[in-house]
């Protein structure tokens, strides 16, 4: 049966037509709250007085996150939280991936399955179990360095007291690196898995009857192979390391924590709207950090894009 | 077709009538009165709700209730949007004080709801939580929390203290606390800020609030600050506090374990542990006035109607409003179902108030709390309350663990506040 002319769609449409619930979508829930957030950020706006309160103030709201002592130290704990959960998770999954592609052959699935499980996790059930872990009284991870404490030789290394992990700022910090490290090593591990399969075994060969080493081939073959791979996995860290929200947000009960040592800068910009009403300065901070992951992205791509007379 | 006979006319008149009668029937049950709230104040709503049908029988009210949290952001998204506003909204005090300078909630002191009439009705500083600086009252109280003084008597027995000891005066308490610990081992409370947090609750004179006056000054660095932080520090050098904050599994522990000692609280905590805290506690708690013959308002739940609900529904949600508010059933029976301790004077002549309560082995505790609900006075409340609490608490932090001069803590924080005071 055919459909009436009417009905019909012309050729021409039909691309359009087939693709408008992404774009809508999109457009609704990505470019609107984007273009929202940028009007947004050049208002004083009482939230709770409805649209009509919003008042042009130019760069004021820019001007008070930068003058704002509590939006560089969250900047820098954004920072710390990148560097220390990011870096360790590039270094361990690298040579994770190149042991696992090496020394795993029916089981590789499986043990690549088990690392990868944490990032397919609810954030949510992460943090709600670790802030059981990481209690101070009642935790397992105290528990367990209780019992290290005990092994005769080892005392020393373990401190005395229970640590407070999720009180006291100093320890706040290294808690929440700990779980997004291990939150996504196994994502970067699948990663670079992908990029060991392409690079060709005639080249490990030569270098073997060359009389490469393993170590010789790790660092001269499969390293500067992985590159683009590299730059790709860093890339997503340095975006995601300045967008940490979930876990520091359950694991301090959402205020950022003793002395505000968990509070990254996307906690501390919910905070300032949600918490604090003043949308206008969240917004204003939103687009700084913005800038800021453009431009780390920016130098990342520098730092890794090849270089001329590299391979 | 021919012409219509009368009969079937009437026929036909009679259906058209049965029709309209039966459309605005239908008009009327649909009528739909939305409240949003949060637990257990969509419990206490609930069971509301056969007492409205008695009054409006052809109006439903559906309850949309969410986490505390998500409910005070839904209803701040949708006072904002003006979308998904319900008729009706709860609010717990620290938000009511934050929307109050929006503009977004109805002025219930103008017509048509003229509510200072019923000033008198509610304990005195309820309505002024409510009152931003222009004057205009933003929501109806519905249950409050007067301050109280939780204590294991069957550890101040080990320690042979007596309740006396802990109320005469705040550096008695604290020296009390000194006793217990060293005689049982046990904390005095469960986190040195509680009591930096009921000491800058003293001593407000009129026209200030707790960090900001009326023009928006700070007053971070005056005596009761000074001397909250000083008496947090006693208490932490003395090693009389748990470090654990409310709500934490460490807390409740402490609570079952008896390794706190003391708590000072809202009333309604009593109930929290005796439903979920710490049941196995039960006799083993007594409840005092706070020390120093302080009084204090620890939460209090209203009720607001935003300024964008349809005008229709508006006389409904006042209605509706009133009769949470200023029914003695219903009052009386969400403090017996839920432990809301009512905002209506008329209930506190009821004999439930001289009741034993046996978590508190037999004691009359609620006589004591009627009397402190009585003498709260109000405090002034302050758009950047929520921030000045957070500040305030950072530099208390870094006074207990780090040992920073209180003196400059104060000032730092007041340096934070003068920015954000006129935003």
């Amino acid at each position: 049966m055919k459909l009436p002319a009417v009905l019909r769609l012309s050729p021409r449409w039909t691309p359009y037509v087939l693709i408008s619930p992404f774009l809508v979508l999109f457009g609704v829930f990505g470019v609107f709250p984007l273009l929202f957030s940028l009007y947004l950020a050049f208002q004083s706006w009482e939230p709770t007085a409805g649209m009509g309160a919003m008042r042009y103030v130019g760069l004021e709201n820019f001007a008070f996150s930068l003058d704002d002592e509590w939006f560089w130290k969250s900047l820098k704990n954004t920072g710390w939280l990148a560097v220390a959960s990011g870096v360790p998770q590039h270094l361990v999954a690298i040579p994770l991936a190149v042991f696992i592609h090496t020394s795993f052959k029916h089981l590789r699935n499986g043990v690549v399955g088990a690392y990868f499980l944490p990032y397919i996790t609810s954030t949510v059930a992460i943090a709600i179990m670790f802030s059981s872990l990481f209690s101070t009284d009642f935790g397992l991870i105290n528990v367990g360095l209780g019992a290290l404490s005990q092994v005769p030789g080892l005392g020393w290394l373990v401190p005395a007291q229970p640590i407070d992990w999720l009180g006291q700022p100093e320890n706040i910090k290294p808690a929440i690196a700990i779980i997004v490290w291990w939150r996504f090593v196994g994502f970067n591990v699948v990663l670079y898995l992908a990029a060991l399969q392409t690079i060709p075994k005639d080249i490990y060969e030569a270098a073997t009857m060359d009389g490469a080493g393993r170590l010789q081939q790790f660092f001269y073959i499969t390293l500067p192979s992985l590159r683009p791979m590299i730059f790709f996995g860093v890339t997503l860290s340095v975006i995601g390391g300045l967008q940490i929200f979930e876990e520091p947000f359950i694991l301090t009960g959402g205020r950022g924590g003793s002395d505000q040592a968990g509070m990254t800068t996307a906690i501390y910009l919910y905070r300032m709207a949600f918490d604090f009403n003043d949308f206008g300065a969240a917004s204003a901070m939103s687009w700084l950090l913005f800038i800021l992951v453009a431009l780390l992205t920016w130098l990342t791509n520098l730092a890794f894009r090849p270089r001329k007379g590299s391979v | 077709m021919g012409e219509r006979t009368p009969w079937c006319s009437l026929v036909w008149r009679c259906a058209a009538l049965a029709l309209c009668g039966l459309v605005m029937t239908s008009a009327q049950a649909q009528q739909t009165l939305v409240v949003a709230a949060f637990p257990a104040v969509d419990e206490i709503v609930k069971a509301a709700i056969p007492a409205w049908k008695k009054l409006h029988p052809t109006v439903e009210i559906k309850v949309v209730s969410r986490q505390f949290t998500d409910h005070h952001t839904a209803m701040t998204t949708a006072l904002s949007t003006s979308f998904y506003l319900p008729d009706v909204m709860a609010l717990e005090v620290g938000y009511v004080g934050r929307f109050a300078q929006g503009g977004g909630l109805d002025d219930l002191s103008r017509a048509p709801y003229d509510i200072l009439r019923f000033q008198s009705r509610w304990v005195p500083y309820a309505l002024q939580q409510a009152t931003n600086r222009k004057g205009a009252v933003v929501a109806a109280p519905t249950d409050i929390g007067p301050g109280t003084l939780l204590y294991r008597i069957d550890v101040l027995g080990k320690a042979g203290v007596g309740e006396a000891e802990l109320t005469q005066s705040w550096e008695g308490y604290v020296a009390a606390g000194a006793k217990i610990k060293a005689a049982t081992g046990s904390y005095l409370m469960a986190h040195a800020r509680d009591m930096k947090d009921i000491i800058i609750r003293t001593g407000i004179q009129p026209g200030e609030g707790l960090y900001f006056d009326n023009q928006s000054n700070v007053l971070v660095t005056s005596p009761r600050f000074v001397r909250a932080f000083e008496l947090a520090r006693k208490v932490r050098q003395g090693k009389l506090d748990a470090r654990v904050g409310a709500w934490s599994n460490e807390w409740s522990e402490g609570f079952k374990r008896g390794t706190i000692a003391t708590q000072l609280t809202g009333a309604w905590l009593a109930g929290h542990m005796n439903n979920w805290l710490a049941p196995n506690t039960k006799g083993l708690w007594r409840a005092a006035q706070l020390p120093e013959g302080a009084f204090a308002a620890y939460g209090g739940t209203f009720f607001a109607i935003p300024r964008g609900t349809p005008v229709a529904n508006k006389p409904l949600a006042w209605q509706f409003i009133q009769l949470m508010t200023l029914d003695r059933g219903v009052q009386l029976s969400a403090f017996k179902s839920q432990d809301a301790f009512p905002a209506l004077l008329e209930t506190y002549d009821d004999p439930f108030f001289e009741l034993p309560i046996e978590f508190l082995g037999g004691q009359k505790a609620r006589v004591g709390w009627r009397d402190a609900a009585r003498r709260i006075t109000a405090v002034s409340v302050h758009k950047q309350d929520a921030f000045a609490d957070e500040v305030i608490n950072t530099e208390l932090d870094k006074v207990l663990d780090r040992g920073k001069d209180i003196a400059t803590a104060l000032a730092d924080a007041q340096r934070l506040l003068q920015k954000r005071a006129h935003r």
